[in-house]
């Protein structure tokens, strides 16, 4: 295995997911057989080779005009929403 | 029948009202109802919207008005966000989501008077390769109900393959058009990355995700694309280039077309499978196409490549997810942590969450060099080997899959394995390749799938292959036992 449960407990908490004991031995086999399979990669000579993280060489990002295009949709938008309270969206007291 | 007819022929119909859109849609409307559920192809059916839209259509018809898609039933993958319709993207943690506006491409359809009928089955996230991890339970192959339709976008090639619409939409991040349509023996393409508008489509892997058509036929394809591509200054990434008109384009003549066959596809390919593309090169050569073969050094590494770059992507994206403005959220948090750790953990299915940390552990302090930053690397590799390759030719042509459609159950416990289904077909994303793959024969009595990638922007030569391809080939005429 190449990670440990104790790899696997703080990648989780860094992705803020509960992974319960049940789930744990798999996410830790199956999760270090992605890694191993992934480290082929580095037996590949890169040297200066560019990093590529869009497949459209030469694209930039456009600018539009300051304008306002879109009206309010706090409503409807929040009629998703699992909690709300005059506009705004409810979770645990953060601040004790 | 009604629902074994080209786009342009039901089009003519409409037109000349030798019969209504109504007509069409409850035609249609009647087949999923009697067809989808042994398949579970659809998972939500909008029958009276459809109804209404196809009364709409008409309206339009009887006032004179012509469109290629007017009044042609399709069914939509639930990766786009459809107002006022639930958009699942398979995932329980979007059970209860209702979309408040319109993706681009649902947008750009509707105005055409295209007609939804209701939206398709896919593995969650559009994160699978066998339509198994859906969170509404597995798509079945309509040519063998035992075995999976391939994914992600399962449902959309079970229903094409079934003919349950006229054409549906899917999505391809790594082959989620392509490798599905192979295995239910209809066409699928995938544009070039930024042909056709992201915007309102549930973000997977942002550098690689790409909307597309699943159809009977290249020309039904060309037909739909025209009409969903186009420049989007909602998408960051869309391209402002000007969309070909693709039906008029589909008899561009082949002779001298330099197609290369790609070495590193035939190494170890399965014999039956090997035959079936020398036998598709063999109709090229009848057609005037020239074929030589061309290496790809650099190609075996896209799956690797890939499990690093799509994790990454979709760490990032799918972060969104917290239980506070949509979706599911856990019950009785204790703090906020809490809550988003146990909305996510409850809200995701496996191989999400086993993607999620895949990609959170590539870029995080200590591997964000040793995995992510070389996998980019190796993708400029791998593109740069596509570009060297259309120096030389003008298509390249291989497999879609490395095998016909497996059993339900067969490989979703080992990811790896699974992950390989996507062999051929990754790589034209990572390159952002337009690819399409068609009917080309079949393997056990299972339909297999001949691929076609081109440079960027040559969706027109593709489509017009694949279109005279299907002119001297009846393989994509052929409809699986019970769908007649």
């Amino acid at each position: 295995m190449s990670l440990t449960r104790q790899d696997v407990e703080k990648i989780a908490h860094l992705a803020r997911l509960s992974i319960t004991d049940a789930e744990m031995p798999v996410c830790v086999s199956s999760l270090s057989s992605i890694v191993d399979f992934v480290a082929e990669l580095s037996r590949v000579e890169t040297g200066s080779v560019e990093p590529m993280a869009h497949p459209l060489d030469g694209q930039r990002q456009r600018l539009r005009p300051d304008q306002v295009t879109e009206t309010d949709h706090r409503d409807k938008y929040q009629a998703n929403a699992p909690s709300v309270q005059a506009g705004l969206y409810v979770v645990p007291r953060v601040i004790e | 029948m009604l629902h074994n007819l080209s786009i342009g022929e039901l089009a003519d119909r409409l037109a000349a009202k030798r019969i209504s859109s109504v007509e069409l849609t409850a035609h249609f409307l009647a087949r999923i109802e009697r067809l989808n559920p042994s398949l579970n192809a659809l998972i939500t059916l909008t029958a009276e919207q459809a109804l209404d839209s196809a009364a709409a259509a008409d309206r339009r018809l009887a006032a004179g008005e012509r469109g290629r898609l007017l009044g042609i039933p399709l069914i939509h993958k639930d990766i786009f966000c459809t107002d006022g319709v639930r958009t699942s993207c398979g995932s329980r943690i979007l059970d209860n989501f209702v979309a408040p506006y319109d993706a681009t491409v649902v947008t750009r359809l509707k105005s055409a008077g295209a007609v939804m009928l209701g939206k398709s089955n896919m593995d969650e996230f559009a994160m699978g390769s066998s339509n198994e991890t859906s969170f509404y339970g597995p798509v079945r192959n309509p040519w063998d109900t035992t075995r999976v339709p391939g994914g992600s976008s399962g449902g959309s090639a079970a229903a094409m393959g079934a003919r349950l619409a006229s054409f549906c939409t899917g999505t391809d991040t790594g082959g989620s058009i392509r490798q599905p349509a192979a295995l239910t023996g209809v066409t699928g393409i995938k544009p070039t990355y930024g042909r056709v508008s992201r915007y309102g489509m549930v973000a997977f892997a942002s550098s690689l995700d790409q909307a597309g058509v699943f159809a009977r036929t290249a020309a039904d394809a060309a037909a739909v694309l025209e009409v969903m591509a186009g420049f989007d200054p909602r998408d960051s990434t869309s391209v402002d280039a000007p969309v070909p008109d693709f039906p008029a384009l589909l008899e561009q003549p082949l002779k001298g077309l330099r197609i290369g066959l790609l070495r590193e596809f035939f190494e170890g390919l399965e014999a039956r499978n090997a035959a079936l593309i020398e036998e598709a090169l063999r109709v090229y050569r009848s057609l005037g196409a020239e074929t030589l073969e061309v290496s790809l050094p650099h190609l075996p590494l896209s799956v690797p490549t890939y499990y690093v770059v799509a994790p990454a992507e979709c760490s990032s994206n799918l972060s969104r997810f917290d239980g506070v403005r949509y979706g599911y959220r856990c019950a009785q948090p204790k703090d906020l942590t809490d809550l988003y750790k146990r909305s996510r953990g409850e809200g995701f299915g496996a191989e999400v969450k086993r993607r999620i940390m895949t990609g959170t552990y590539v870029l995080s302090a200590g591997y964000y060099d040793a995995y992510y930053l070389k996998a980019q690397k190796v993708r400029r590799l791998i593109t740069d080997d596509f570009r060297a390759a259309f120096q030389k030719v003008d298509l390249l042509i291989g497999p879609t899959t490395p095998t016909p459609a497996f059993a339900i159950g067969a490989k979703i416990d080992d990811p790896v394995t699974m992950y390989l289904n996507d062999i051929y077909t990754i790589g034209a994303n990572l390159a952002g390749l337009p690819g399409l793959s068609a009917p080309c024969g079949f393997i056990d009595g299972l339909p297999m799938g001949l691929q076609l990638i081109g440079p960027h922007f040559s969706e027109a030569r593709l489509l017009g292959a694949a279109h005279q391809f299907q002119r001297a080939t009846r393989w994509h005429e052929q409809i699986p036992g019970g769908y007649e």
